[in-house]
């Protein structure tokens, strides 16, 4: 294979709805770097059905050129039409990395655009750089558990593929009114490519922010000591204007809902204040919000691995400090 | 019907510590399990069986401890076990240990159903499941919280962030199974009596598959590991020992001196 011929960084552009994911921008943004150290441009591919007009939002965060697919089969995923599109549009264009959101959709989509154009695939990255020598991309991922980190080349096949958790990388600050160019791919009888049918499409009904777009996260463990106490967690995240999480136990344990779940089976965040509540900060959990800007701690067993990573860590009992936080966060304001 | 589920050896994470002089993974003493998703596939291929008489196929690759594995799914309720085993396999990225899983598939034949885990918590990848599907050239719906069968099909409830899709797939088809699919079975005595005196597990080695050398193994694998290493550990915080207002109250201030508040 000659590599040489595999120029650009190309980022696939998840949409659901209609709506890009938020992945989707912070790819450009790391796109946006790794192109200008290789000296070349981004190119989002878009998949949908009705999508005109999203070039611009996708230009704002880092793409120089927007590759629109709209075609009725596409308006909901579907691995095989997804598939087929995505692997025409990486044959004729020849791009040398491509990025995908380490989302549902990207994680059934680019394993199997690898195989199909025989490619490595590295996933869940949280780093991704050039090497100097050989301008080849440099993946680094968590292992066995997040114990280990691997940085993983592909050195004789292109593209370089990898896939991206949400939450990982940076946007860019947006560039109010920036355009791009953008082109038209069309698909050729993608009907026939279809072979399943989607018989019923339930949304969950979300009643709380994401934890992912909160500023600051009140994350409770196992630790509370019981479902009940999970209410001075939620006071608390109230009084400083935030956000519920929770460590895997107490999903597990059915005190809070999935969707709150931070960590290596749950969600990656990065909140200004991440304050962990009888949490004692397994490595699956770390895994999910080591990089918040600043961690605080509560936990009564001082050899907890949370104050591992903890700016401030108590060592106490947090159903005594919360209330008196709360109080006293009260009386501020 | 036959099912083939593939399932993969792992070390119990969960319980892999460091060491905090080394930086090293202690191996030592860490149980091997059945990784979890692929547990739960299993459990799913043996309701099939329970309900409608599916032969079940525990398929896994790996070295020759994985027999236990195998020996476990026989013990659950499989009807027979095929591992996959040699050097020549040895170093295989996903690609490589896709095309040989698939090789052994097409060797194995007659299938109508293939279920594999959604992913392995040694790698975390999710990318051998649709991988064998794509060298089998076979539909696959991944991420799997329920499954049905109707006629020639199976239903499945597809897992997203916010929705779950009821899909519809015509068999052979693959499927990637969660863990929260069902609670897999405990192994009774009677069972693993059986799996060990009285059943086989089939040997599949490099000379069995019909699979070009370049698509196997180190040599078939387009990724390399270039370097591993731990984490570097975040210089350590500041720790207090108080209760109570003197906690919120020293909490509150550093709040404060990182404009938090």
């Amino acid at each position: 294979m000659n590599n040489q011929e595999y120029q650009g960084v190309f980022v696939f552009a998840e949409q659901v709805d209609g709506n890009i994911a938020g992945v989707t921008y912070e790819l450009l943004g790391k796109g946006s770097e790794l192109a200008a150290t290789l000296n070349t441009e981004v190119t989002a591919v878009v998949l949908g059905s009705g999508i005109e007009g999203r070039a611009n939002s996708l230009a704002q965060y880092g793409a120089d050129r927007v590759i629109v697919a709209d075609d009725p089969v596409l308006a909901t995923y579907m691995t095989e039409p997804y598939v087929k599109v995505l692997t025409d549009i990486i044959r004729q264009n020849k791009p040398e990395i491509v990025l995908y959101g380490a989302t549902a959709i990207g994680r059934d989509l680019a394993p199997r655009v690898s195989a199909r154009v025989h490619t490595g695939l590295t996933a869940d990255c949280t780093k991704l750089e050039i090497q100097e020598e050989t301008g080849n991309l440099m993946m680094t991922r968590p292992a066995f558990g997040g114990n280990i980190m691997a940085t993983i080349l592909c050195p004789d096949h292109r593209p370089q593929m990898a896939t991206v958790r949400p939450g990982v990388m940076m946007r860019m600050d947006p560039k109010a009114g920036a355009a791009c160019k953008q082109e038209v791919y069309e698909p050729v009888n993608l009907a026939a490519s279809k072979n399943v049918d989607i018989l019923e499409i339930v949304k969950k009904v979300r009643k709380k922010m994401d934890i992912m777009d909160a500023k600051v996260l009140v994350a409770g463990g196992r630790g509370m000591g019981c479902k009940e106490n999970f209410k001075l967690i939620e006071a608390l995240a109230e009084a400083l204007g935030g956000a519920v999480a929770a460590s895997r136990a107490v999903v597990d344990a059915g005190w809070q809902e999935k969707e709150v779940q931070v960590g290596q089976t749950g969600k990656t965040v990065r909140p200004n204040l991440y304050l962990a509540c009888g949490i004692s900060g397994a490595i699956q959990h770390l895994a999910g919000m080591e990089e918040s800007d600043l961690i605080i701690a509560i936990n009564k067993d001082e050899s907890a691995p949370i104050f591992e990573v903890a700016d401030y860590g108590i060592v106490g009992d947090c159903c005594k400090v919360i209330p008196s936080l709360i109080q006293m966060l009260k009386e501020l304001k | 019907m036959k099912i083939i589920v593939c399932i993969k050896q792992v070390p119990d994470t969960t319980e892999v510590k460091l060491n905090p002089e080394t930086g090293t993974l202690i191996r030592e003493g860490v149980s091997s399990i059945i990784n979890p998703d692929d547990k739960a596939g299993l459990e799913a291929a043996l309701r099939l069986k329970d309900a409608c008489g599916a032969s079940v196929t525990a398929l896994s690759m790996g070295p020759l401890q994985a027999d236990v594995a195998l020996r476990e799914a026989l013990a659950m309720g499989a009807d027979d076990a095929v591992l996959i085993s040699d050097r020549a396999f040895g170093g295989a990225d996903t690609w490589a240990t896709s095309s040989t899983i698939a090789s052994a598939i097409r060797k194995i034949g007659g299938y109508d159903l293939i279920i594999t885990g959604r992913q392995a918590i040694d790698g975390d990848t999710a990318q051998v499941g649709p991988q064998i599907a794509e060298h089998l050239g076979l539909p696959n719906v991944s991420y799997a919280e329920a499954l049905e069968i109707e006629g020639d099909t199976v239903i499945v409830k597809r897992q997203f962030e916010d929705r779950y899709h009821m899909i519809q797939v015509k068999m052979p088809c693959l499927i990637t199974a969660l863990a929260e699919l069902n609670e897999p079975r405990y192994m009774t005595p009677g069972g693993i009596a059986d799996a060990y005196r009285n059943k086989e597990i089939t040997m599949l080695t490099r000379a069995d598959l019909d699979v070009e050398d370049q698509n196997i193994g180190l040599k078939g694998s387009p990724t390399r590991v270039f370097k591993s290493f731990t984490k570097a550990v975040k210089g350590k915080g500041t720790v207090v020992n108080l209760e109570g207002s003197e906690a919120a109250a020293w909490l509150v201030e550093r709040m404060k001196e990182k404009f938090i508040l």
